[in-house]
């Protein structure tokens, strides 16, 4: 029996970005998920100057080419429908990668007002203790009790539709799960000699909480920003999908998923089934990446 | 014990009285129903009427009281649309749903416990690796999106399954149940898988999380240092401890599948009380929304309590914190 | 089973043979040595104090013996037998059968040894079950017996609890019932006293001592305390960075030392003659098991060394059986 013989350590000088960026690519399905969210992602941002038309300008469509198979050629504006097109004559192609814009913007920004207005709770439960702690996790415990669609639900029909609506419905679904974690990370924060140090200093609670905890709260957060961005592009696409998200002029995803499923019956599948590739797509790509991320981040889960 | 469960259902009071509250005042901001109670020729002395026999030309807080009053002798108003008392269409349409979401729950709990504990015990087998990257899937991706696959796969591409609505039903005790018939099954099991499936996944993970917490424990080497036989240390003395997250997260999740089932059965177009609240919220069918909530938050409160009591039967430590109390 | 009137067993023949143990675990930063070629005899009914700090080795060993090294651990070499039985030739179903029935094993943290969701009867019961085809009711039986051996008053209600309704030493106490449900040869001890307080800690020692020698089960006491076997043991090994430096009898090791870490775990013992003076301590840490330096693991700890400890010590034998690893040994003959 042979024992390989004790390595020992390699010691290099690495600064953490880097240390960051070869243990992320060490795994090939996270490289594979970054690979696949910028081949998704590019496209999308550009769309208006990269998808074959404007789907949404009615004037560049044929409602005579209304659903074609994938690979169709059109006759009369002489571009290709990749991925056939839809009831109106619409490029599939086209209408995902600006509904992919839609999806992509509402998700980043509620994430980022979620991400805002949780750390902020959070921070400032922790920091203050006692009954404003108390208080302010019993709101967080309540709605996390009470089930997202539902809270979502409301929110939208007592907003009405709108993209901004949507974005204020999922902050409103959101914030609390970064409530809860900016408070489980500050509390650990708050007992470091650098807050107490600055406490000392009778620095302002204000300043304290966002000059010098919140940098320190933030990598957690920040991986469960990732993943949350994909449960917020899936919360927009159902919203969509049941009619209550973004209006019909701003497609997104869910829209447009939903848009083709009565086609989908009569064998169309295209219509349906590609925005919904596509989302899945999106979805299974930030997850690879997020996942890995958090294995990366959080020393307790990586052993 | 009985102090435990008292002080829970008078909590249970409160978020009903606040939630209802909450509910109704961002209701009362949404436009005004009168619109769709009368015909659109209408003039104003008979919009004026009809705003008198809803009661909608009485303040915001007396609509509220009259409201709360109505609602604790079972009144929740009468449906714009139908005309029929909010509560009783909901409690006729809870049946379907609360089918639907069981089969759900025992299709995850089946599923996921066994395949949990397996991921847990080898973790490093490829199995596993398999199983977590598909369970990663299962509860990210987004309900409706698997219930449109599995209606392509079964009910386009096969042709095996109905892509909709529920199927025949047996009348049992007043309630109409479709687990009695062949057809029933047929019609139930898409709606079932693909709201089964997301939980399944989420039981998944939270088994193989309590399955490799509990295995480096010392009670489960002291099992194997006693020579009690694999099967059992397996399904005895770490089953048992896992037990407690595994119902914990299984009786909230069948809150949340009742919530979810909003988004199924609009997929299934499965009558049930999800797909009721949806139609009510497109066209504000104000007494039908709230009536929903209003037992929405009430079964989830009641749901708590089970769990809680649950929690109490499968973990000791648990019982002597609340006898303590 | 007649109990042994005599407890010197060395010649009641052997009971456990260990030669070359090498359990090793392979870990992403290398390879841990944890135990390193030990060897170990143990007689019928002899009791065996394993001392050594922490990291040494010696729960591992205790571990080893039971064949309860989990992955990424494992046994590379070394041969163990068991009243003439080769423990390494087991089968899965074979080591099952050997733990909890020939070899018993008491664990150091009774909170965490007794599984919290099963009650006391429970936990009994399926020991006995696990190794003797007999009923709940005869299980049950056996279960209050051992319980009213090891000193539990009122057993009855005991077996009705939980764990968490007990106190430390009471939940010890049933561990170690636990070990004596199936009459084993042999209870290997890891530090089971050393959670508890030191009120309790006496009583326990003593009592396991008594059952031992009552039933003629001969024990492996692995501690971190020389002073808690230097009273219980017949002959006490210590080790050091996975090997047995020295062993001897309790009388040999504790009077007349002849490794100077046995000297220094003497000496860092607080006694009555001791009082008032500072305590001893060893300098500097336990080597790292991943990078062992070449020759005496205990060289650069040493106020004894000299050049030829830059080699591997060997193993010296004295006459009556006494062994050390050493180069430079105190009060002795030179190698």
């Amino acid at each position: 029996m042979s024992i390989a013989s004790p390595q020992a350590p390699v010691v290099a000088v690495e600064t953490p970005f880097q240390r960051l960026r070869s243990q992320f690519l060490e795994n090939r399905l996270a490289t594979f998920g970054l690979i696949l969210l910028a081949l998704i992602i590019v496209p999308s941002v550009l769309a208006p100057w990269v998808a074959p038309q404007n789907p949404f300008d009615i004037g560049k469509l044929d409602i005579f080419e209304s659903q074609l198979p994938p690979g169709s050629v059109s006759e009369s504006l002489g571009i290709t429908y990749w991925l056939g097109t839809d009831g109106q004559g619409r490029d599939v192609l086209s209408a995902i990668l600006y509904g992919m814009r839609t999806s992509l913007v509402v998700a980043f920004v509620s994430v980022t007002g979620a991400l805002l207005i949780g750390a902020t709770v959070g921070l400032t439960a922790a920091y203050f203790g006692g009954k404003v702690d108390a208080l302010l996790m019993r709101i967080v415990d309540l709605q996390l009790s009470f089930p997202a669609i539902l809270l979502a639900l409301i929110m939208l029909s007592v907003l009405g539709q709108g993209i901004d609506k949507v974005i204020i419905a999922l902050i409103a679904v959101q914030w609390a799960y970064f409530a809860r974690t900016a408070r489980g990370t500050a509390l650990v924060e708050r007992n470091r000699e650098y807050v107490q140090a600055a406490r000392c200093l009778a620095l302002s609670p204000l300043r304290i909480i966002f000059r010098h905890m919140l940098p320190n709260c933030m990598p957690p957060l920040i991986v469960i920003a990732t993943i949350d961005l994909a449960h917020a592009i899936a919360a927009e696409a159902t919203l969509s999908y049941l009619g209550i998200g973004v209006p019909v002029t701003q497609p997104s995803l869910g829209m447009l998923i939903a848009n083709g499923f009565e086609f989908m019956l009569s064998g169309q599948y295209w219509i349906s089934f590609c925005p919904g590739i596509a989302l899945a797509l999106i979805i299974v790509a930030i997850n690879l990446v997020g996942d890995h991320l958090r294995d990366i981040l959080n020393p307790r889960s990586a052993q | 014990m009985l102090v435990f469960i008292i002080n829970r259902l008078i909590q249970a009071a409160g978020a009903v009285v606040v939630m209802s509250m909450l509910v109704f005042i961002g209701l009362y901001l949404i436009g005004d129903p009168t619109a769709m109670l009368v015909s659109p020729e209408a003039n104003d002395l008979e919009r004026a009427a009809v705003r008198q026999a809803f009661g909608l030309d009485q303040p915001i807080w007396m609509q509220y009281l009259t409201f709360v009053g109505n609602a604790v002798r079972g009144d929740f108003g009468r449906s714009f649309l139908t005309g029929q008392p909010a509560m009783q269409l909901i409690l006729e349409r809870m049946p379907a749903t609360i089918e639907m979401v069981v089969v759900a729950i025992g299709f995850a709990v089946l599923v996921g416990v066994p395949l949990g504990m397996l991921a847990g015990l080898r973790p490093k087998a490829a199995s596993t690796k398999a199983v977590m990257t598909v369970s990663i899937l299962g509860f990210s991706l987004p309900t409706f999106w698997i219930g449109l696959m599995l209606i392509m796969f079964f009910s386009v591409y096969l042709g095996l399954l109905p892509a909709s609505g529920r199927g025949s039903t047996v009348n049992v005790a007043g309630v109409s149940l479709s687990v009695l018939t062949p057809d029933g099954w047929r019609h139930l099991i898409l709606p079932a898988l693909t709201l089964g499936l997301a939980k399944a996944a989420l039981i998944i993970r939270v088994t193989r999380a309590a399955t490799r917490e509990v295995l480096p424990m010392d009670y489960i080497k002291f099992a194997r240092a006693k020579g009690v036989r694999p099967r059992r240390v397996v399904g005895v003395h770490l089953l048992r401890n896992i037990l407690i997250p595994i119902v914990t997260v299984t009786g909230l999740e069948f809150g949340q599948a009742v919530a979810f089932a909003v988004v199924t059965e609009t997929v299934f177009a499965w009558p049930g009380m999800g797909k009721l609240l949806i139609d009510s919220i497109i066209i504000l069918d104000r007494p039908v929304v709230v009536a929903y909530l209003v037992l929405m938050v009430f079964f989830l409160i009641m749901l708590n309590l089970v769990v809680d009591i649950l929690y109490m039967a499968i973990d000791p430590t648990a019982r002597e914190k609340v006898r303590d109390q | 089973m007649i109990p042994t009137d005599n407890a010197r067993a060395q010649d009641a023949g052997s009971l456990l043979s260990i030669k070359g143990l090498k359990t090793y675990f392979a870990t992403r930063a290398g390879v841990v040595k944890a135990v390193d070629g030990v060897d170990i005899e143990l007689a019928k009914g002899e009791i065996l104090g394993l001392v050594g700090e922490s990291g040494s080795g010696k729960s591992i060993t205790g571990f080893s013996i039971l064949g309860l090294i989990d992955p990424p651990g494992r046994i590379v070499s070394g041969s163990m037998s068991y009243n003439g039985k080769d423990l390494t030739a087991l089968d899965e179903e074979g080591w099952r059968q050997l733990r909890g029935g020939d070899i018993a094993m008491i664990f150091q943290d009774p909170s965490m040894t007794l599984n919290p969701v099963l009650r006391i009867d429970a936990q009994m019961i399926e020991a006995m079950q696990a190794h003797a085809n007999v009923g709940p009711a005869q299980a049950y039986a056996r279960a209050r017996e051992v319980l009213v051996m090891v000193g539990i008053p009122s057993p009855d209600e005991r077996l009705r609890s939980y764990p968490h309704e007990l106190s430390g030493g009471m939940r010890q106490r049933i561990a170690i019932a636990i070990a004596l449900m199936n009459k084993p040869g042999l209870i290997i001890a890891d530090e089971p006293t050393t959670a508890l307080d030191v009120s309790i800690q006496g009583q326990i020692i003593h009592e396991i001592k008594k059952l031992c020698r009552q039933v003629g089960t001969a024990l492996i006491w692995v501690t971190h305390d020389l002073a808690v076997v230097a009273g219980l043991a017949d002959r006490i090994a210590v080790m050091y960075a996975g090997r047995i430096v020295e062993l001897g009898t309790a009388e040999e090791i504790i009077e007349n030392p002849r490794h100077p870490y046995t000297k220094g775990l003497i000496e860092s013992v607080p006694s009555r003659s001791t009082r008032g003076s500072r305590l001893h301590q060893i300098p500097g840490m336990t080597p790292s098991l991943l990078n062992l330096p070449q020759g005496c693991a205990f060289r650069e700890r040493c106020a004894y060394a000299v050049s030829a400890c830059g080699d591997e010590p060997l193993n010296t034998v004295e006459a009556g059986g006494r062994t050390y690893r050493c180069w430079n040994p105190l009060g002795g003959p030179r190698p």
